[in-house]
């Protein structure tokens, strides 16, 4: 990979080393070009995306009115199963996995990514492992009906007989992660170009280095959580059980150890998507790009030490609740310093705002509040109140959606001329962002109200005081979702033609993948590039 | 081409640490059980007594008293027309120190032998520790023949050092099906 001969350009290169795609559909199945494997990523996700994003619809359609509507209530807990679980592992992890294919390798001046036939392996799992979860919506008893959280003793017990292929897509998901994180930590560290010190990457190959950490180290907890559920339920061990000894708090300890990095998991990616855009079009460099580096990783560790303040409610001593509640408000800090970092760098900069830069703010902005009710819910006290409603839900849908989401689709706005070769069409695109801004704070933002009045998740009906803001809700739900088929549109119409993308795309675009040709040549920097 | 090998040398030595780190929080995952269960034992968190017998307490605190209510629930492994599962007395108002000497009652209502297991809890959960057992039936697995009742000896008091917020302790035991299939 590396022994290229540096006298040789690409395109006077002979046939051997510098071929173009394979051609048929065989290609994307032996695949192991970075280019190929993030685009099947992306696919991959927004696909789960609208998937999960369709049981998401049935569910606003069903608390449309109070009383059965739709579904029966057993169908609604399975609906909220498999749209947290899909949504999670389906649609948010794997496009930030597409998004790391296709631009580390570019950014740091590499060829390709360090292990390619590990990341094809990594991405064809994918498939295959929600394939099974999805195939249990068509199983005699029923899909998984625990919510996404899958607490014991209500999966292990209770749980129906379509849990254990749950149980084996979830390890499924959890090796195809733990591989493709490796595969990100082996290039960041051996393929930068020459030059590129650790303190000059770009920071979004920062943010995944420490996510690819935060993956290995608790992608395998996950595993072992769901393995010791396969074991109660079928090989008579009680680690959750309490009539063997076992204990079914331990489970949620276990399960928020996992958890609580996996919420950073999905967002520290996108802190580095956003921080790669806002300079663009600020045209001013980050605002200090050391202290977003040490934020990240400072997040990071905190993250390992909170997770307890899922379980406020379970009985905790009062020392254990103050620790948790302390460490969790000190995340706010490194928090805090990113988003004034962010400002800082906005501060008299010359701002446009093309459709990326408009999903940059609206992340800036929206995440922030979802911050603040993440910091609500750490109070000890107000959690007790806030424990099981949809403030909750409220919270975290903020920190998701016009979060990771909304960080996702600035990233494909933002480097789609460059993969593809075509500008997008601004209006277009510019339509679908104010569609998607006012029908997600519609969607989620009378969710607080619901929840300080008191109505609990995951139920599939309401008492009738909470019916109109759940009507709002919905609406502004089948708006947000139908806004998704015009990205998918726009997306579409850009691959297949549009005015040519430069090969630096934006006026004031920094960094290697902006050097190549768009879209970029099959094999990105056959020798490494210069670096200043 | 030498500066190829040594860089395929350091990406191996590198997936091996991560190999490693995968496998060791592999390890860590099932290393929480029995750390968690140290970590409940010293803290006395989650409501569990201790499993062995206490050794007994001479000194009786005179100047307040606290209520013990004795709870008994059937697990869903037994169902209701599987056993009858009861305490003699619910419900004791004692000095802490001063031993309360009671019973369950146990009956198998099925026609075939069983073994059962009881898992006392107590609430409020910090107040567990501080209940001391010098004999209870929840010690041992419990064989029963077919139809057979029999009174299950209890003996415990409260430590005179648990914190005078207590005012009550509700002590409760849950009977579970332990028979091998």
């Amino acid at each position: 990979m590396t022994n290229i001969s540096a006298t040789h350009h690409e395109h006077e290169h002979d046939h051997h080393h510098d071929h173009g795609p394979a051609k048929g559909l065989l290609r994307w199945v032996f695949t192991t070009n970075h280019k190929d494997i993030g685009t099947l990523y992306l696919w991959f996700s927004f696909a789960m995306f609208l998937f999960a994003g369709t049981l998401a619809m049935l569910i606003r359609a069903e608390l449309f009115k109070p009383g059965e509507q739709l579904v029966n209530p057993e169908f609604f807990n399975q609906l909220t199963t498999l749209h947290g679980l899909i949504m999670v592992f389906g649609a948010v992890m794997p496009a930030f996995v597409g998004l790391a294919n296709w631009l580390i390798p570019m950014m740091i001046g590499a060829p390709d990514m360090a292990l390619p036939r590990l990341n094809n392996w990594s991405f064809w799992i994918l498939p295959i492992a929600f394939s099974i979860l999805i195939s249990t919506l068509l199983m005699e008893g029923s899909a998984p009906n625990f919510g996404w959280t899958f607490y014991a003793p209500l999966s292990t017990e209770f749980g129906p007989p379509s849990t254990d292929f749950f149980i084996f897509s979830v390890h499924m998901m959890g090796i195809s992660s733990i591989m493709g994180a490796i595969n990100v930590i082996a290039t960041i560290l051996n393929l930068r170009a020459p030059g590129m010190t650790m303190m000059k990457m770009p920071i979004f190959c920062w943010s995944w280095l420490i996510t690819a950490f935060l993956l290995i180290a608790v992608m395998p907890v996950l595993a072992g959580a769901v393995t010791m559920m396969l074991t109660d339920r079928h090989f008579g061990t009680s680690f959750f059980n309490a009539a063997g000894g076992g204990d079914p708090v331990m489970f949620q300890h276990v399960f928020w150890f996992f958890g609580h990095p996996e919420v950073y998991i999905m967002i520290l990616p996108a802190f580095g998507i956003i921080s790669q855009i806002l300079p663009t079009f600020t045209r001013k460099p980050l605002f200090g790009y050391a202290s977003m580096v040490y934020a990240i990783s400072s997040i990071a560790f905190l993250s390992f030490i909170v997770w307890a303040h899922h379980m406020f409610t379970t009985g905790m001593p009062l020392a254990g609740e103050l620790f948790f509640m302390y460490a969790t408000m000190l995340i706010a800090v490194p928090t805090g310093v990113k988003v004034f970092n962010w400002i800082a760098t906005m501060f008299r900069g010359a701002m446009s705002f093309e459709t990326p830069m408009l999903f940059t703010l609206a992340f800036i902005f929206l995440f922030t509040m979802g911050g603040f009710s993440g910091l609500m819910l750490a109070i000890v006290p107000a959690d007790f109140q806030y424990q099981d409603t949809y403030f909750v839900v409220a919270h975290f849908h903020y920190v998701l959606v016009p979060g990771a989401i909304f960080s996702i689709m600035a990233a494909a706005y933002y480097w789609l001329p460059k993969w593809t070769g075509h500008m997008y069409d601004e209006t277009l695109g510019k339509t679908h962002f104010w569609l998607s801004f006012i029908s997600v704070n519609v969607t989620f933002f009378p969710m607080h109200f619901l929840g300080l009045a008191g109505m609990p998740r995951r139920i599939p009906d309401y008492a009738l005081q909470f019916a109109d803001f759940n009507q709002i809700v919905s609406i502004g739900g089948f708006m947000f979702g139908a806004s998704q088929l015009l990205f998918l549109y726009i997306v579409i119409k850009t691959i297949r033609g549009g005015e040519k993308a430069t090969d630096r795309v934006w006026e004031n675009a920094e960094g290697l993948e902006w050097t190549l040709s768009s879209p970029p040549p099959y094999h990105s920097f056959q020798t490494p590039p210069p670096i200043k | 081409m030498t500066q190829l090998t040594s860089n395929n040398k350091r990406v191996k030595k590198q997936l091996f640490i991560m190999l490693a780190i995968v496998l060791g929080m592999f390890g860590f995952c099932y290393a929480l059980v029995p750390l968690y269960n140290v970590f409940c034992q010293v803290t006395g968190l989650n409501g569990k007594t201790s499993n062995k017998a206490q050794l007994a307490i001479a000194k009786v605190d005179k100047s307040r008293v606290v209520t013990v209510e004795l709870l008994a629930t059937l697990n869903n492994s037994l169902p209701n027309h599987a056993g009858e599962f009861a305490a003699q007395t619910k419900k004791f108002t004692i000095h802490p120190g001063e031993y309360i000497n009671t019973s369950y009652w146990v009956k198998n209502l099925k026609n075939q032998p069983m073994v059962v297991q009881a898992i006392p809890s107590v609430s409020p959960g910090l107040a567990a520790r501080h209940i001391k057992k010098v004999e209870c039936f929840c010690f041992q697995h419990q064989p029963l023949e077919a139809q057979q009742g029999k009174e299950m000896p209890l003996v415990f008091t409260v430590d005179p050092a648990l914190p005078t917020t207590v005012k009550t302790i509700t002590l409760a035991y849950t009977l579970f099906d332990v028979t091998q299939k």
